[in-house]
């Protein structure tokens, strides 16, 4: 099986497709009869149903593959704050900065954050401005670039921006615990790492909100694994579906959140059997557990969310960039028109934002959204950009 | 609007180019979007004439009685010796495959060497050794040359230019403004290798296959088909940018719209695995032997009959064809996918793989 051939196969895609639309077209159809008493009302078939796929590389997938102009009209796919380069707050890319331009740092970061802008630049432009800027795959690689430094005799410091949700945040943990036992103390994080499920329940609790079912992050539910879903599937009476990222998965995902919301079910299903178990990886959350503990965190556009954020554990407080370098995140009130909070919670799309294509643009970018992959504003600027733009 | 406002959203009017930063940034190298903001906001006020503004692969000049060629490259291609080649090998084929996209037939080039003071000369060798076997095979003379020495830290090993001059023996006239609706699009060959292959090779990304650049001459089979009378409205060699590139550019300067079919654009199963991993799309990804020809219906299955005798344009197929664009979509380039979902290709932005050639 090579997974990407399979589930990109149109005969899957088009199988969920005619699925949901016969879910759709008519009243109680494909309602297990063995299904619990309905604990929702179930939702009159003729008003949208509005579901959010919770990542970014969901929303991407959809957008790229043009999944959501095949669904009927009823269903309304709403796009969610998980993209942790969006969601990254300007003072953390600000702090980086000043970090980077300093004499005798080597500032490490995955390309998407380099173009992210702060409160008046970016990593990249830093870098045109002499900053020493490295673009690395992998953690691993900044600590390899601080060893060959320390083995040449050199004084510079190697800093890692340390961006991402659960699914980024053991390679990071494994980084720091790695520097820490072989001794190597020229390295340092600027960590801003963020959790999936206290990001939900902010969503829920929005009363502008029109979230009735989540397709959950598949990757994050690799590390992670889903337990924590259900106490927030039965609080919300919400069905979560844990869903994968090609064109099939997220077919299937719909297909079962549609089926539980007619239903009147509000569980948990895991779509992405292939990769995720109910435990998820449990040797990665020891890890976690080792380096990390949770902070109440500030996420750009949204504001702060309880016990949402990764901070550094204690014994690796050493490794804190941001102590190290006496460097403190200072929150600064520049008025933007950019909306990515209210884009990220799901509340209004891209196309709704006055700058959309205007003044923010992939090259000239107001926001997060608008800069990363993964943004909800770049993938409707990548592949949809000429439909909406007005000419 | 404030003024950075103003500079920030990029009309092409201003006389002076601003990116946001007022700086060079890597992304002007890269061939998408902000490469053509510098040309036409920067380079085309103060150089415009007609032949530089025809913006094709070459100059077309008139020498007395003669029309020839013009093209110029230069090579800053990170590593230097690669899987497929090295930056002897490209600097010959690239200015080689932009004379011949003009219909041109390649017949001289200058090299100008910038050296890093430090480079063995043996390296140097085997390079200019390739540079003389790619010139060969290619037909082509190298005519003069220029030789400079940076010092130590400077110059990352050997940058070279070449300058090519060619001769066009016929009357077709090659260019976007031949493009018309109903043209088929025909691709050469599988796309994405090059870029793939000196990412692999630069990130020491260790792949069970190894993957080859595609680097080539492609002057031969362009040069049989116009040699059998064979109408050409159009062609362009895929390099920085990929395919996306090329076929927006040459949607843009046709006023017209193109409609490609995604399943019909080769890729190699390698080059697709390395795309999935690091989330490139090859569309956009660098080739330095590959092209497309846009030509009229009924000359589409002559062309791909020639193509399948040189070994560079095996692969070739047809991957879409020219429409007349509704208003508002002139110069759009739209990919049908696989679940019959059109969507409109967009300009590459920032830089997606430096020093590429």
């Amino acid at each position: 099986m090579k997974y990407v051939d399979e589930y990109r196969d149109p005969k899957g895609v088009h199988y969920f497709r005619e699925k949901i639309e016969d879910l759709m077209s008519s009243s109680g159809n494909g309602c297990a009869s063995t299904s619990t008493t309905p604990s929702i009302s179930t939702p009159s078939i003729s008003t949208p149903l509005s579901i959010m796929e919770v990542c970014g590389g969901q929303t991407h997938s959809i957008v790229k593959h043009g999944l959501d102009q095949l669904l009927p009209d009823n269903i309304q796919l709403i796009h969610g704050p998980g993209c942790p380069v969006c969601v990254t707050p300007s003072e953390v890319i600000d702090a980086a900065i000043k970090i980077a331009l300093l004499p005798d740092v080597v500032f490490c970061s995955f390309g998407d954050m380099l173009r992210v802008p702060g409160s008046t630049k970016s990593l990249l432009q830093a870098k045109s401005e002499g900053a020493d800027v490295r673009i690395v795959y992998s953690p691993m690689d900044a600590l390899n670039i601080a060893k060959d430094l320390s083995k040449q005799g050199s004084d510079k410091q190697v800093v890692f921006l340390a961006v991402g949700f659960e699914t980024t945040a053991p390679a990071n943990g494994m980084a720091l615990y790695q520097a820490r036992k072989q001794g190597i103390d020229n390295f340092s994080m600027v960590v801003s790492q963020v959790t999936v499920p206290p990001a939900m329940v902010a969503i829920l609790q929005n009363e502008e909100t029109a979230v009735q079912g989540f397709l959950a992050a598949g990757h994050v539910c690799t590390v992670m694994g889903y337990q924590q879903y259900h106490a927030i599937a039965k609080q919300f009476q919400v069905p979560i579906v844990v869903t994968g990222f090609e064109p099939v998965d997220v077919m299937q995902g719909l297909y079962e959140c549609i089926r539980m919301l007619v239903c009147g079910e509000a569980a948990v299903v895991n779509q992405y059997r292939r990769s995720v178990t109910e435990a998820g990886n449990v040797t990665a959350q020891r890890l976690l557990k080792t380096v990390f503990q949770l902070q109440d965190k500030e996420w750009r556009g949204v504001g702060s969310i309880a016990q949402s954020g990764l901070e550094l554990a204690e014994q690796y407080k050493p490794y804190d960039a941001l102590l190290r370098f006496g460097v403190s995140l200072e929150k600064n009130g520049v008025a933007s028109p950019c909306i990515s909070g209210e884009i990220l919670q799901g509340v209004k799309k891209p196309d709704q934002c006055p700058a959309f294509g205007r003044s923010c643009t992939p090259e000239s970018p107001l926001g997060a959204t608008m800069v990363s992959t993964e943004g909800a504003c770049a993938a409707y600027y990548l592949y949809r950009g000429s439909e909406l733009c007005p000419s | 609007m404030s003024e950075l406002e103003s500079k920030v959203t990029f009309t092409g009017e201003c006389p002076t180019a601003m990116s946001a930063s007022g700086r060079v940034q890597l992304a002007h190298g890269g061939g998408g979007k902000l490469t053509q903001q510098l040309i036409e906001g920067l380079f085309l006020p103060h150089f415009s004439n007609p032949a530089l503004d025809q913006q094709g692969d070459g100059a077309i000049l008139n020498v007395g009685e003669q029309k020839i060629v013009f093209s110029t490259d230069s090579y800053v291609i990170n590593p230097l010796f690669f899987p497929g080649g090295d930056i002897g090998s490209l600097s010959v084929s690239g200015t080689v495959n932009d004379l011949a996209m003009m219909g041109a037939t390649p017949k001289y080039l200058s090299l100008g060497l910038i050296l890093e003071e430090g480079f063995p000369l043996s390296n140097l060798d085997v390079i200019v050794a390739s540079i003389a076997s790619e010139a060969k095979k290619a037909g082509v003379h190298v005519v003069t040359g220029d030789t400079k020495v940076v010092d130590k830290g400077h110059g990352d090993g050997l940058y070279i230019n070449t300058a090519g001059i060619g001769v066009i023996e016929h009357n077709q006239a090659i260019t976007p403004a031949q493009i018309a609706p109903g043209d088929k699009i025909i691709l050469s060959g599988d796309v994405g290798r090059h870029g793939m292959c000196i990412l692999s090779q630069r990130e020491g990304l260790d792949f069970s296959s190894e993957l080859t650049s595609d680097v080539a001459s492609i002057h031969k089979p362009v040069l049989g088909l116009i040699s059998k009378g064979i109408t050409l409205h159009c062609m362009r060699d895929l390099t920085r940018g990929g395919l996306a590139t090329s076929l927006l550019e040459l949607a843009q300067a046709s006023v017209l719209t193109f409609a490609l079919n995604s399943d019909a654009i080769p890729v190699s199963n390698d080059v697709r695995a390395i795309s999935e991993l690091l989330g490139i799309d090859p569309l956009y990804v660098a080739n330095e032997g590959r092209f497309v020809i846009i030509a009229p219906p009924d000359q589409e299955q002559s062309i791909l009959k020639v193509l399948m005798h040189y070994d560079v344009t095996q692969g070739a197929v047809t991957i879409g064809e020219v429409d007349t664009p509704k208003p508002g979509e002139e110069g759009v380039v739209s990919v049908i996918n696989a679940y019959g979902v059109s969507r409109p290709l967009s300009m590459l932005t920032g830089e997606q793989l430096p020093r590429i050639c």
